[in-house]
């Protein structure tokens, strides 16, 4: 069976094509990809800016990321026919405070910076930094500054929460529980169970018992100050999710051969698709091949042991390079099948590969090379 | 082949330096094998009679996959027996089941879930409130480890497959950050429960890493994160390590095109070139292991080690990484 092959050189080039967000499992290689595409796209005269979220240290000195200063760099002596790149890393907590500062007041806003809550949600608290992904690729879109973004993701299951995010900000703005946090201090009061309603009697005891009252007053005071905020995280949330559904945006589920990889790949791609912002296509990092496939595992290991026993001159070097070829020649036949498992589950998702290589990508001619194997699937289609 | 014979063994220091823990926390990479190097463990840790819990919080149904049973619910079941009659048990914990439960043992509270549905309130605690759900989940893990039954702990071991390096001090301190937004109060006692049991020497927490640059960059720095939070680090444990099955010394073309010839293997130029080219990155790849390696033990953790699998990892290969792990001196006398 033949899969499509993902065309990236026809993605890049397509001037409609405005974000691509790359997803999949940690540990997969979704940063240096992302970055990859992005160099790419800039030496293809896109003025093109990568997000990324947490890239290994070398790789981000390699984009020039050494400051973590959350606003977006040009990656000096990169680019052609009047492209660029420019990167940036996601401080979470950074992006947090701006959103603050920029819809409350400054008194309001010292209130907020001050609140325990505050500081331990914007630090420490996962699920934050989905959100704040989000909020800064709406961000960078707003500025129109540039003509294609590329999105790294946070790397776990929880990586397309996001796409809940509207919802679930509505849910709880038009929910009882955020009216029950803005009035503890009349909690108990007759005027407010009136207000929020019949079972809130129970709920709220409950919530006091549970939380006790000197927290639940400090969870009421965070709230309160961040009220008149809420609607305005909904608002952008809604706008981010309408961006990510139109025909500009492409999805790019990365993964490695392997079998946990391909499951996560398998999750995304299907929920990318109940969305209705199908993967543009699936890019296998890390893939292994063999020039000598005709020289069978089952042969080569055979004749190592026939050398073995002759004991003859070579014969130790050429029975370990056999063996180091059947090892080869299995790993190449199980990603195959991976490969195909896949495939025909998600017969309508283009495949890219990235051949493995020995050691880790940390320069641009290293993301050069990425970038060439990437495109190199479209020239190629019937390798496989 | 990996056997099991040639798992470098580690005899002389690590049973010693193994940790006498109760609660194992794996982490590592995303890619590292983490889950299946928590399933052997958990295996490794119920070898003997005992009886072990392997817990997953991230909803993946990882445990499910790898021992090849129906997807877990909120329960605990066995799921594998270990050599010489143990039992491992598993459990995929859910943070609104384990709200709901929260809330009906300490509280007797369970009627309350509906209205609390209702209100928003589960989703709210469980969704939208970042941290919570992590409370929740450590605070179910510290149950379980905790239980007791007739005077004795229900489970001798629990090994908790953790969120990746990249999370897992905040997943571990979310229940330190709660405790310092309340100062009294029911959540304020049991989070210093959960977390003077995450500090304490019956929990150890494993750094899963393969031998490759980024990995053990990654475990270096967890470490360090893990020791200055007031953590304790437990294990490295390196995954996938792959066996030299060259000698050592250069590849020479000549001596391999002689010994094919002798193999009546065909010596056409193209295929010489493919498995040329070939055993040069295998070397490679050693060279850098070797290189890697080198750092971990610099960094002064016991060090366990576990081959590559080529054929994938099944029921049979978690037997053969929990066989290792035992021969390298776990679970601890």
């Amino acid at each position: 069976m033949t899969t499509p092959s993902l065309d990236i050189d026809g993605l890049l080039s397509d001037p409609d094509t405005r974000i691509i967000v790359c997803c999949g499992s940690g540990g997969v290689g979704k940063t240096t990809t992302a970055a990859a595409i992005a160099l790419r796209a800039a030496e293809r005269g896109r003025q093109t800016v990568v997000l990324t979220i947490d890239p290994a240290r070398r790789l981000a000195q390699a984009l020039g990321l050494s400051s973590l200063d959350n606003t977006p760099r040009r990656v000096e002596r990169v680019g052609k026919d009047g492209g660029e790149l420019h990167a940036m890393m996601l401080d979470m907590k950074r992006t947090f405070d701006e959103v603050v500062l920029r819809h409350a007041t400054a008194e309001k806003a010292e209130q907020i910076f001050a609140n325990p809550f505050y500081q331990a949600m914007s630090t420490s608290f996962a699920g934050t930094q989905e959100y704040m992904a989000m909020e800064k690729l709406g961000e960078l879109r707003a500025t129109d500054r540039w003509d294609l973004i590329v999105v790294d993701t946070p790397p776990s299951r929880s990586a397309l929460d996001f796409l809940d995010a509207p919802q679930r900000l509505s849910r709880f703005l038009d929910g009882r529980m955020i009216r029950m946090l803005l009035t503890p201090a009349k909690a108990g009061g007759r005027a407010y169970v009136k207000f929020v309603g019949a079972g809130f009697a129970v709920v709220n005891r409950v919530v006091t018992k549970v939380l006790g009252t000197a927290l639940l007053h400090d969870l009421s005071a965070f709230v309160a100050a961040l009220d008149t905020m809420f609607g305005g995280f909904r608002e952008r949330a809604q706008a981010t999710y309408d961006l990510l559904k139109t025909p500009g945006t492409a999805f790019l589920v990365v993964s490695a051969p392997e079998p946990d990889a391909l499951r996560e790949a398998s999750y995304f791609v299907g929920r990318l698709d109940s969305d209705e912002m199908p993967a543009a296509g699936l890019v296998l990092n890390r893939v292994h091949s063999t020039a000598a496939a005709g020289l069978t595992a089952e042969r080569s290991l055979a004749a190592a042991e026939t050398l073995e026993e002759s004991g003859s001159t070579g014969s130790t070097l050429t029975a370990g390079v056999l063996r180091v070829h059947a090892e080869r020649i299995r790993l190449t036949l199980r990603e195959q099948r991976l490969r195909a498992r896949f495939t025909s589950a998600h017969p309508q998702v283009s495949v890219a590969e990235i051949p493995a290589q020995p050691g880790d990508v940390h320069d641009l001619p290293g993301l050069r090379r990425v970038g060439n194997d990437l495109a190199a699937n479209a020239a190629d289609p019937g390798r496989r | 082949m990996p056997r099991l014979g040639s798992v470098p063994s580690r005899r002389s220091a690590a049973p010693a330096a193994w940790p006498p823990a109760r609660l194992h926390v794996v982490t590592g990479k995303g890619g590292t094998g983490k889950t299946t190097v928590a399933a052997a463990l958990a295996l490794a840790l119920a070898t003997g009679g005992r009886r072990s819990l392997l817990v997953e919080v991230e909803g993946r149904q990882g445990i499910a996959q790898l021992f090849d049973t129906p997807p877990l619910p909120y329960a605990e079941r066995r799921v594998a027996i270990a050599p010489d009659g143990g039992e491992v048990h598993a459990l995929a914990i859910d943070p609104e089941e384990a709200l709901l439960e929260y809330l009906e043992m300490f509280y007797n509270l369970r009627r309350a879930g509906s209205a609390l549905r209702r209100l928003g309130a589960i989703d709210f605690a469980t969704t939208i409130a970042p941290g919570m759900r992590d409370v929740l989940l450590t605070g179910k893990v510290k149950e379980a480890t905790t239980r007791t039954e007739h005077d004795r702990h229900v489970y001798d071991a629990v090994v908790l497959d953790a969120p990746p390096t990249g999370r897992i001090t905040p997943f571990l301190n979310v229940t330190a950050e709660v405790a310092g937004l309340t100062k009294v109060g029911p959540i304020k006692s049991q989070s210093d429960k959960v977390i003077a049991l995450l500090r304490s020497a019956q929990t150890a927490i494993h750094v899963v890493t393969v031998l490759e640059e980024m990995p053990v960059q990654e475990t270096i720095d967890t470490a360090t994160e893990l020791t200055t939070a007031g953590l304790p680090m437990g294990a490295v444990i390196v995954n996938m390590i792959r066996e030299s099955m060259l000698p050592a010394g250069t590849i020479d073309r000549e001596e391999i095109a002689t010994g094919l010839r002798q193999a009546h293997l065909v010596e056409e130029p193209t295929v010489l070139d493919a498995l040329l080219a070939e055993a040069a990155e295998h070397q490679e790849r050693i060279r850098l292991q070797r290189r890697e390696r080198k750092q971990l033990s610099a960094l002064g953790h016991p060090l366990l080690e576990l081959p590559f699998i080529a054929h994938g990892v099944d029921l049979g290969a978690l037997h053969e990484l929990s066989g290792a792990l035992t021969q390298q001196g776990v679970p601890a006398p």
